[in-house]
């Protein structure tokens, strides 16, 4: 923390100077965050086994830091559960039981991906509630803005010939 | 019916405003736990009080007890360690303690610094007992029936009002069902 003590002192940075430390401070932050993300060093039988774990990651939501995946989370908790999945991944357990395994222990919320169930029926198809709906409205509002009592007017054939004429006239005035 | 229609707009709008008005007022940290009703997992670890000695799922009281997970790293398990240490002294109830992702000598050190509300208290440097609990984090709080089943969780640093209108009331409730 060496970066903030100097910005504080203005005596001894000149203008310019100070203007590339705050780069370099910003700099330095951006890496921070960098550094935070976890590195684990898990070996893996085969690419397979590391494409799984990859996955499974992503899916499982950080019961700690809650809009994270344990992909991206440093919290202790999913530094723990990505040993887990490791660990039944190496030891042969399929998605469906490594699934399992979370849900028993930490419920419907580990899942990024709602499992469809009653409680979610409106969480899964309420857009498409909404769509129908919203489509509903825009069709009542079209059919109402459409003029009404103007219904389409069939021309017999004497009043067809008179149509012709009058255009014929309208052509030949050009 | 037309003059009617000119308070959907008003109703859609208080429709949505208590919903989040109500939204307001949750705290997404407190996730329902899945392990209610539950029994124990088993277990086989060392206590921090006596390295040496592993103890299990048979050496918890038969009787209603607390079960909290805590680490010296965490600050309102210290603040909720006053609450722990009255209610053990009290005879309330027996008080287990699990030590969570800790280092021994650092908990050992918690305790002599500010005193154990523990019966004893269960390593678990890795976690591992953690995640079979549906733990996040410490401190953490469960009441366990004299069966060994969880009747009830606590999520987050206990205050008095937590332990006058949540925790004691579950307490009491598997208090007297152990007696009937």
């Amino acid at each position: 923390m060496i970066f903030p003590a100097l910005l504080n002192s203005p005596r001894k940075a000149s203008g310019f100077l100070r203007t590339l430390l705050q780069i370099a401070a910003l700099a330095l932050l951006c890496m921070t965050s960098n550094a935070w993300s976890a590195i684990d060093t898990f070996e893996f039988e085969n690419d397979e086994q590391q494409q799984r774990f990859r996955t499974l990651s992503n899916e499982f939501r950080c019961p700690m830091c809650q809009n994270t995946s344990l992909t991206g989370s440093g919290g202790g908790v999913a530094e723990d559960l990505r040993r887990e999945i490791y660990l039944m991944i190496v030891d042969g357990k399929t998605d469906a039981e490594i699934e399992q395994f979370m849900l028993e222990r930490y419920g419907d919320f580990i899942f990024y991906k709602p499992r469809l169930m009653t409680e979610t029926l409106l969480l899964w198809f309420g857009p498409l509630l909404f769509l129908v709906l919203g489509g509903w409205i825009v069709m009542g509002i079209i059919r109402r803005a459409r003029p009404q009592g103007q219904e389409a007017v069939v021309l017999d054939n004497s009043d067809q010939a008179r149509l012709h004429k009058l255009l014929e006239k309208v052509d030949g005035q050009d | 019916m037309s003059r009617l229609k000119l308070f959907i707009p008003v109703g859609v709008f208080l429709v949505l405003a208590l919903v989040l008005w109500r939204g307001l007022y949750l705290d997404p940290r407190t996730l329902p736990s899945v392990l209610i009703d539950k029994p124990l997992p088993e277990f086989s670890l060392p206590i921090v009080e006596q390295s040496d000695r592993l103890v299990s799922k048979a050496d918890l009281p038969k009787e209603p007890f607390l079960l909290n997970v805590w680490g010296s790293y965490c600050l309102p398990c210290l603040q909720e360690n006053p609450i722990l240490k009255a209610a053990a002294a009290d005879g309330v109830l027996p008080i287990i303690g699990i030590n969570y992702k800790d280092k021994t000598n650092l908990a050992q050190m918690w305790m002599d610094d500010n005193g154990s509300p523990f019966e004893f208290s269960v390593v678990d440097a890795d976690g591992r007992l953690g995640i079979d609990l549906g733990v996040y984090g410490a401190p953490e709080t469960f009441v366990i029936d004299g069966n060994g089943v969880i009747r009830y969780k606590h999520i987050g640093v206990i205050d008095y009002q937590s332990w006058q209108q949540e925790i004691m009331p579950a307490i009491a409730a598997v208090k007297a069902e152990a007696r009937n």
